[in-house]
C-alpha cells in the first residue's frame, strides 16, 4: 500500500475544501485497571452536519491508528474503541468528494484509502471496538465492521450499507465481513434488499438482533456501558455470542451463500431489469468473496469501486440524492418569501369523491385544522366521510395513529351540501370532474361565499388554470395545486401560478405544501405541467409504435433498459385508460400531434376495457384477447432499440420545449418532478442526465441539458 | 467482613417499623471544576442527574423502577438545563416509567438534603415507600446567583446586608465573630481535608460510590470521568499561604480553604421499613431525626449549630452520642465554628473521615447526598458507631442536620 501513499496525498489535496471529520483520542482507565484508547470522529459541526469521510479525514484517522498500533505494541494500551459525535458514528463516505474524482487512478486511490485505513482497526495488536452511537451508513458501518467487536445504541438512527442503491458496492470490506458476521441471507438483506426498497435501514435494536453488533445499550449512558462491556470482553468476564456468524469453508454455508446470492439476483432483476450495474456488482464480489481471503477480496472491491465510480448511474444517483432530493426539494426554485404566506386555519374541499377524500384526509392530518368537504347531495357527502373515517381507522389499526389522534382527525373533517360551509375557509381546493366549465362554475360559487383573500386551488391535471380564473373577481388568489396518486404516498406537489397569481397567494401555497410534507415545484400554468406531460409523451410514443404494428411485448419492454418503475402499458392501466386519454386530448389540444390521440385506445375505452395485459390460465401475462380483436394495427414493426431511441428523442424534445416555454426554471426541476412524482429512478438522475448520457439531448436539441 | 456484616444487616430488617425511613444507597457523578476548562464543560446538568439516577437504579436491581413513588431532584438555579421541574424530567430522561412522578426542589446548598428530608417526611407519613432524592448543580452553566433579582427591600429595610449575598463575605464575617479561628487554623483544616480525601481515594472508599460519566468537551473526543477533578492532593500550608484573599484585602478566606465552584450530581434511594421487608433491601442507615434552622445571613456558615441542636433535641440525643460527622465544607471557618461550639478538635477522627468539600468540591444543591453516602460507607466500615450526622450550612443564613443510625451497630433497633 505504501506505493499508493503519493496517490492518497494527491486525492487529499484535490479535496482541500473537504469538511474534515477529525479523529480525537483520549485514554480511558478501565475498571479492570487496563487502558483503552477511545477515538471520537467529529467534524466539529452540529447535528445538522453529519460526519462523513473524505480522503483528508481518512488519512487523519489512519495516522491516529498508526500511533495507537505503536502504543499497542509497546503495551501502553490494552484496547481501542471508536465512536462518533452525538447522533452519528459516520454517515458514510463523502459522496460529493467521490463524484469529483475524475481520473481512474484517483478513484482507485479513494477506494484503496478506506482499506488502508480500516485494516489497522481489524488488526491493531489489541482488541478493537466500535461503539455505534448513532447513524452508521456505508463506510460508516464498515468502520464498525472492521473492528473486532461492536456495541450499538438503541437510539442509533440508521445502520446500513446503501452503496448498491447509490451506484457503488460496500467495498471497504463490508461485502466481505458482513456475511461472515450475520450470515449470507441477512447480509444480502442489508446490502441488496434494503437499499433497493426505498433505501431502508436497520434500527439499533434490529442491527443487534441480526448480529451486526454484539451488545445493545440505551443511549443515556451508552458510552459508559459500552466501555464496561469492552472491559469485560478484554478481561475475559464477558462472553460474546454470535449465533448468526458463519464459516464459509463449511460446505453447507457455501451452499447457503450461493443460494442467497441467486435469490438476491432475482430480486434485483425484478427491481431494475439490469438498468443499473451496482447491485449486480455487489453480488459478483459477494459470490467471489466466499472462497478468498479478505485481502484478495479487497483487490476485487477496489477494482469494482473504481469501475463504478465512473458510471453514469453512480453520478446520477448522487446528483438525484444530494442535489435534488436533499437540496432542491427542500428549497423550491422560484417560491416567494415564506414570510408573505397567509395563515390557513380552515380548508374547504369541493367534491367528496376518491381524490377529494384523499385530499381532505391529508389536510386534516398534516395541518390539524377543520376541513369541510362538499358535494351535491348528502349521500355523496356521507360516502366521502365514510371513506375518510375508514382510512383513519386503517391508520389506527396499523399503529400509525393514536386513538386521540383518530378522534381529533375525525372531528376535524365535516361534510356539507352547501358551499356556505366554506365562508370562513382560508384555502379551498376543487377536486371535481375534469371539465373546464364545471370547474369555473364551482369557483364562481365558492367565490360568492369566501373572503377575497381565500386561496382558490385546483387539482386539475391538464386543464388550464388561467382559463379557470378568467371570470373570477379575484383571480390573483388562484393556484394550481397538483397532487399525484396516491396522495398520501407520492411526494410531489406541482404548484402552478397564472399570470395573475400574486406572491402572497403563491407563498401561502408553498408554505402549505411544505406543511403537507410534500416536495413542491413551481411550474407555469401549462397543460399537464411537468410530470404528466413527460409521462404522456412517453406513453404516446409507445402507443404509437404499438398502433403502427409493433407487437405488444416488444413495444412494452423496449424501455426496460431505463429501469422505470413499471412498463408503459402497465402504467396506462394503472392511471386508467380514460384518464390517460383525457390528459392526452388536453395535451394534443395544447401542443398538437406530438401527443397523438390513439384510436385504438379510444376503442378500448368505449368497450370499457381497463387493461391491455391480462393473465392467462397458466398465469402468464398475455394481451387481452378482447382488446386485440377491437384494435387495428399498421404494418410497421419497430425493434426494441428503435422504440427506445424514439422515446429518448421524444423525451429530449419534449423537455427541451418545456424548458424553452419556461414551465419550470431548470432541467433539475424536471428531474426532481420525475423522481418524486413518477417514481423514476435515481440512477437516471430523474431523466435529463440520462438523456444527455445516451446522446438524445444533442441528437434532438443540439445541446446537453446539463453542462 | 462481608458475611458477618450482612448477617447483622439482615437482622436489622425485622426491627424496623413500617414507617421508618432508611437510606438504601447513594451515588454521585465524579465532581468537576466549573468553567470552560472543567470536565463537564459542554455537558448538560440534567444529563449529569440522569447518569446518577440510572447508575443508582442499576446497582439496586431489587428495586423495580415502577415501585418508585417520587423523584425529587434539587438545583439552586432552576432554569435552562436545570429548569422544567428536574425531578420529572430526570425521571423521563432516565427511562423510568411515566407513571412515576417527580418534582424539583431548592434550598441552595442543602437542596439534595432537603430532597431527602422532604421525601423522608412522605415516607414517614405513609405517602411513599420508595423514593429517589438527589441534586445537581452545574455551576459552569449556572454561575452562582446568575439571573437572581434580590428584592430591594433587603437593602432598604436592612433585612439582609447586601454583602451577605456573597458567601465568601459571610465566611470572612465568621472569622470576625470568632477571632480564635485564625487563617492558620483554616488552612491547616484545608490541608487535612485534602490529605484525608487522598487517603480515602487510596483506600478505594470514594470510587465505590461514583458513577463514571462519559462527557464530550467542545472540540474534543469523548472522555470517561471516573474520578473527581477538584482534589489537589499534596496541598501544604506553604502552598495555601500564597493564595490571595479575594473577599477582603488581608482577609482569611482563600480558594484553598473553601470549596470551589463545581459541577456534579448525586442521587439516593430511600425506603420505608415496610418496603425494606417487601423488596428484601439492605438499609445502610436509618433516619433518626432532621432539622433546619435559621441564623443571621451575615454569618450563614454558623447554621449547622442551631440545626444540630434542634435535631439532637428531637432525637433525644446529645452531641456525645454522635460517633461520625459528615459536615459540608463550604468554608473551613464554618466547619471550625461548629467544632469549636461543641468543643471538638479540628483533627478529631470522627469528623469528615474522607475529607470534605474543600478537597472534593461542592456543586451546591448536590452535596447533601454526598455527605449521606459517605456516612453510610463509614457506618459499614465501623460498626462501633451507632449514630452519625450529616450537616451543612445554607446560603441566606440557614443550617440543616440529619441524624442517622447505623444498622450494623449491635444495639440497632433497641430504644436508646
Amino acid at each position: 500500500m505504501t506505493a499508493m501513499s503519493k496517490d492518497f496525498q494527491a486525492v487529499a489535496q484535490l479535496m482541500h475544501d473537504e469538511t474534515v471529520t477529525h479523529t480525537f483520542v483520549k485514554d480511558v482507565a478501565l475498571p479492570s485497571g487496563k487502558t483503552m484508547a477511545l477515538l471520537t470522529l467529529d467534524n466539529g459541526l452540529d447535528h445538522k452536519k453529519p460526519t462523513t469521510l473524505g480522503p483528508n479525514g481518512l488519512l487523519e484517522l489512519r495516522a491516529a491508528l498508526e500511533v495507537q498500533a505503536e502504543r499497542a505494541k509497546n503495551g501502553e494500551i490494552d484496547a481501542l474503541a471508536i465512536t462518533g459525535k452525538p447522533y452519528f458514528l459516520i454517515a458514510g463516505a463523502d459522496l460529493s468528494a467521490v463524484t469529483r474524482l475524475s481520473a481512474p487512478d484517483q478513484s482507485t486511490a479513494m477506494a484503496s484509502l478506506g482499506h488502508y485505513t480500516y485494516e489497522l482497526l481489524a488488526d491493531l495488536g489489541v482488541p478493537t471496538f466500535a461503539f455505534i452511537n448513532g447513524l452508521a451508513l456505508g463506510g460508516g458501518l464498515e468502520i464498525a465492521l472492521a473492528c473486532n467487536y461492536r456495541t450499538v445504541s438503541t437510539a442509533a438512527g440508521a445502520l446500513g450499507l446503501p452503496e448498491g442503491f447509490l451506484g457503488l458496492i460496500p467495498g471497504w470490506a463490508g461485502v466481505y465481513r458482513l456475511p461472515r458476521l450475520v450470515g449470507p441471507e441477512n447480509a444480502l438483506k442489508v446490502m441488496i434488499e434494503n437499499p433497493l426498497n426505498s433505501n431502508r435501514t436497520l434500527s439499533g435494536p434490529a442491527a443487534a438482533k441480526m448480529g451486526v453488533a454484539d451488545a445493545l445499550f440505551e443511549p443515556a449512558d451508552f458510552i459508559e456501558h459500552s466501555i464496561a462491556f469492552a472491559d469485560g470482553v478484554i478481561s475475559g468476564t464477558t462472553e460474546v455470542k454470535r449465533p448468526n456468524a458463519v464459516d464459509p469453508t463449511d460446505p453447507e454455508v457455501a451452499r447457503r451463500w450461493l443460494d442467497a446470492a441467486d435469490a438476491a439476483e432475482k430480486f434485483v432483476d425484478a427491481k431494475l431489469s439490469g438498468a443499473a450495474p451496482a447491485p449486480y456488482k455487489v453480488l459478483e464480489v459477494f459470490r467471489k468473496g466466499l472462497a478468498i481471503s479478505q485481502q484478495e477480496s479487497a483487490v476485487l472491491e477496489v477494482e469494482a469501486l473504481t469501475g463504478l465510480m465512473s458510471t453514469p448511474q453512480f453520478q446520477n444517483t448522487v446528483y438525484a440524492f444530494l442535489d435534488l432530493v436533499q437540496k432542491r426539494g427542500k428549497r423550491p426554485a422560484g417560491a416567494p418569501d415564506p414570510k408573505l404566506a397567509r395563515p390557513v386555519t380552515k380548508v374547504g374541499v369541493v367534491g367528496a369523491g376518491l381524490m377529494a377524500g384523499q385530499l381532505a384526509l391529508l389536510f386534516a392530518r398534516r395541518l390539524n385544522v377543520p376541513v369541510v368537504i362538499t358535494d351535491l347531495d348528502q349521500s355523496r357527502v356521507d360516502k366521502g366521510l365514510a371513506y375518510i373515517h375508514g382510512e383513519i381507522d386503517k391508520l389506527h389499526a396499523k399503529g400509525r395513529m393514536s386513538q386521540d389522534a383518530v378522534n381529533r382527525t375525525k372531528a376535524l373533517v365535516t361534510g356539507s351540501v352547501t358551499k356556505k360551509a366554506f365562508a370562513d375557509a382560508d384555502f379551498v381546493i376543487e377536486a371535481v370532474f375534469e371539465e373546464l366549465n364545471v370547474k369555473k362554475q364551482v369557483f364562481a360559487e365558492v367565490e360568492a361565499v369566501v373572503s377575497p383573500e381565500c386561496i382558490l386551488a385546483t387539482n386539475t391535471s391538464s386543464l388550464s388554470v388561467t382559463e379557470m380564473g378568467r371570470d373570477l373577481s379575484h383571480p390573483e388568489r388562484l393556484v394550481g395545486f397538483h397532487f399525484f396518486n396516491p396522495v398520501a404516498v407520492m411526494p410531489l406537489l406541482e404548484i402552478a401560478a397564472t399570470e395573475w397569481t400574486n406572491d402572497s397567494s403563491l407563498s401561502t401555497a408553498f408554505v402549505l405544501g411544505k406543511k403537507l410534507k410534500k416536495t413542491t415545484v413551481k411550474t407555469k400554468d401549462s397543460a399537464a405541467f411537468v410530470v404528466n406531460r413527460v409521462l404522456l409523451r412517453l406513453m404516446s410514443e409507445v402507443q404509437a409504435a404499438f398502433d403502427e404494428g409493433t407487437d405488444a411485448k416488444t413495444a412494452d419492454s423496449a424501455l426496460t433498459p431505463m429501469g422505470l418503475p413499471m412498463s408503459p402499458l402497465t402504467l396506462l392501466a394503472m392511471v386508467g385508460l380514460p384518464v390517460a386519454q383525457h390528459v392526452n386530448e388536453s395535451l394534443n389540444a395544447a401542443f398538437g400531434e406530438r401527443f397523438a390521440v390513439s384510436e385504438n385506445l379510444q376503442k378500448l375505452i368505449d368497450a370499457k376495457i381497463t387493461a391491455l395485459w391480462v393473465k392467462d390460465e397458466a398465469g402468464n401475462q398475455v394481451l387481452n384477447p378482447e382488446a386485440e380483436k377491437l384494435m387495428a394495427f399498421g404494418d410497421q414493426h419497430s425493434s426494441k432499440e428503435q422504440i427506445l431511441a424514439r422515446v429518448q428523442d421524444a423525451l429530449a424534445e419534449e423537455i427541451g420545449l418545456l424548458l424553452d416555454e419556461g414551465v419550470v426554471a431548470e432541467a433539475a426541476d424536471v428531474d426532481l418532478c420525475m423522481i418524486t412524482g413518477a417514481g423514476w429512478p435515481m440512477h437516471l438522475g430523474g431523466i435529463t442526465p440520462y438523456l444527455d448520457q445516451v446522446g438524445a439531448s444533442e441528437r434532438v436539441n443540439g445541446k446537453r441539458f446539463n453542462g | 467482613m462481608s458475611a458477618n456484616a450482612s448477617t447483622v444487616r439482615n437482622n436489622a430488617r425485622p426491627s424496623l417499623d413500617d414507617r421508618d425511613v432508611v437510606f438504601i444507597d447513594g451515588v454521585r457523578t465524579p465532581f468537576g471544576k466549573a468553567g470552560e476548562k472543567g470536565i463537564y464543560h459542554g455537558t448538560r446538568a440534567d444529563d449529569l442527574a440522569v447518569k446518577a439516577v440510572r447508575g443508582l437504579l442499576e446497582r439496586n436491581p431489587e428495586v423495580p423502577a415502577e415501585k418508585i413513588d417520587e423523584i425529587s431532584i434539587a438545583a439552586t438555579t432552576q432554569s435552562g438545563d436545570q429548569g422544567l421541574t428536574l425531578g420529572r424530567t430526570v425521571g423521563l430522561l432516565s427511562g423510568i416509567p411515566k407513571s412515576v412522578p417527580g418534582f424539583a426542589i431548592d434550598r441552595m446548598c442543602a437542596g439534595a438534603m432537603t430532597a431527602v428530608t422532604a421525601t423522608a417526611g412522605g415516607i414517614a407519613f405513609g405517602a411513599y415507600d420508595v423514593v429517589v432524592a438527589g441534586g445537581v448543580e452545574h455551576m459552569g452553566n449556572h454561575p452562582m446567583g446568575a439571573g437572581a433579582d434580590p428584592n430591594p427591600r433587603f437593602l432598604s429595610e436592612r433585612i439582609v446586608d447586601p454583602q451577605a449575598l456573597n458567601m465568601g463575605n459571610t465566611a470572612e464575617n465568621l472569622h470576625d465573630r470568632f477571632p480564635a479561628i485564625t487563617k492558620e487554623r483554616a488552612d491547616r483544616y484545608a490541608v487535612a481535608s485534602q490529605a484525608k480525601l487522598a487517603k480515602a481515594y487510596e483506600n478505594q472508599q470514594i470510587q465505590a460510590d461514583l458513577i463514571p460519566v462519559a462527557a464530550k468537551r467542545p472540540g474534543e473526543g469523548w472522555a470517561v470521568n471516573s474520578v473527581d477533578e477538584p482534589p489537589r492532593p499534596g496541598t501544604t500550608m506553604e502552598s495555601l499561604a500564597e493564595l490571595r484573599t479575594p473577599f477582603r484585602a488581608h482577609g482569611r478566606v482563600t480558594a484553598g480553604n473553601a470549596a470551589g465552584l463545581n459541577d456534579g450530581a448525586t442521587a439516593a434511594l430511600l425506603a420505608s421499613g415496610e418496603a425494606v421487608r417487601e423488596l428484601g433491601l439492605e438499609p445502610k442507615m436509618r433516619m433518626v431525626s432532621f432539622a433546619f434552622a435559621g441564623v443571621d445571613p451575615d454569618v450563614m456558615g454558623y447554621g449547622p449549630v442551631p440545626a444540630t441542636e434542634k435535631a439532637l433535641a428531637k432525637a433525644g440525643l446529645g452531641i456525645d452520642d454522635i460517633g461520625l460527622f459528615e459536615i459540608n465544607e463550604a468554608f473551613a471557618v464554618q466547619v471550625l465554628s461548629f467544632l469549636d461550639y461543641y468543643g471538638i478538635d479540628q483533627d478529631d477522627e470522627r469528623v469528615n473521615r474522607y475529607g470534605g468539600a474543600i478537597a472534593v468540591g461542592h456543586p451546591l444543591a448536590s452535596s447533601g447526598v454526598r455527605l449521606m453516602s459517605q456516612l453510610a460507607r463509614q457506618f459499614s466500615e465501623d460498626h462501633s458507631v451507632r449514630y452519625g450526622i450529616t450537616t451543612m450550612c445554607i446560603g441566606l443564613g440557614m443550617g440543616g442536620t440529619v441524624i442517622w443510625e447505623n444498622p450494623n451497630h449491635a444495639d440497632f433497633g433497641s430504644k436508646a
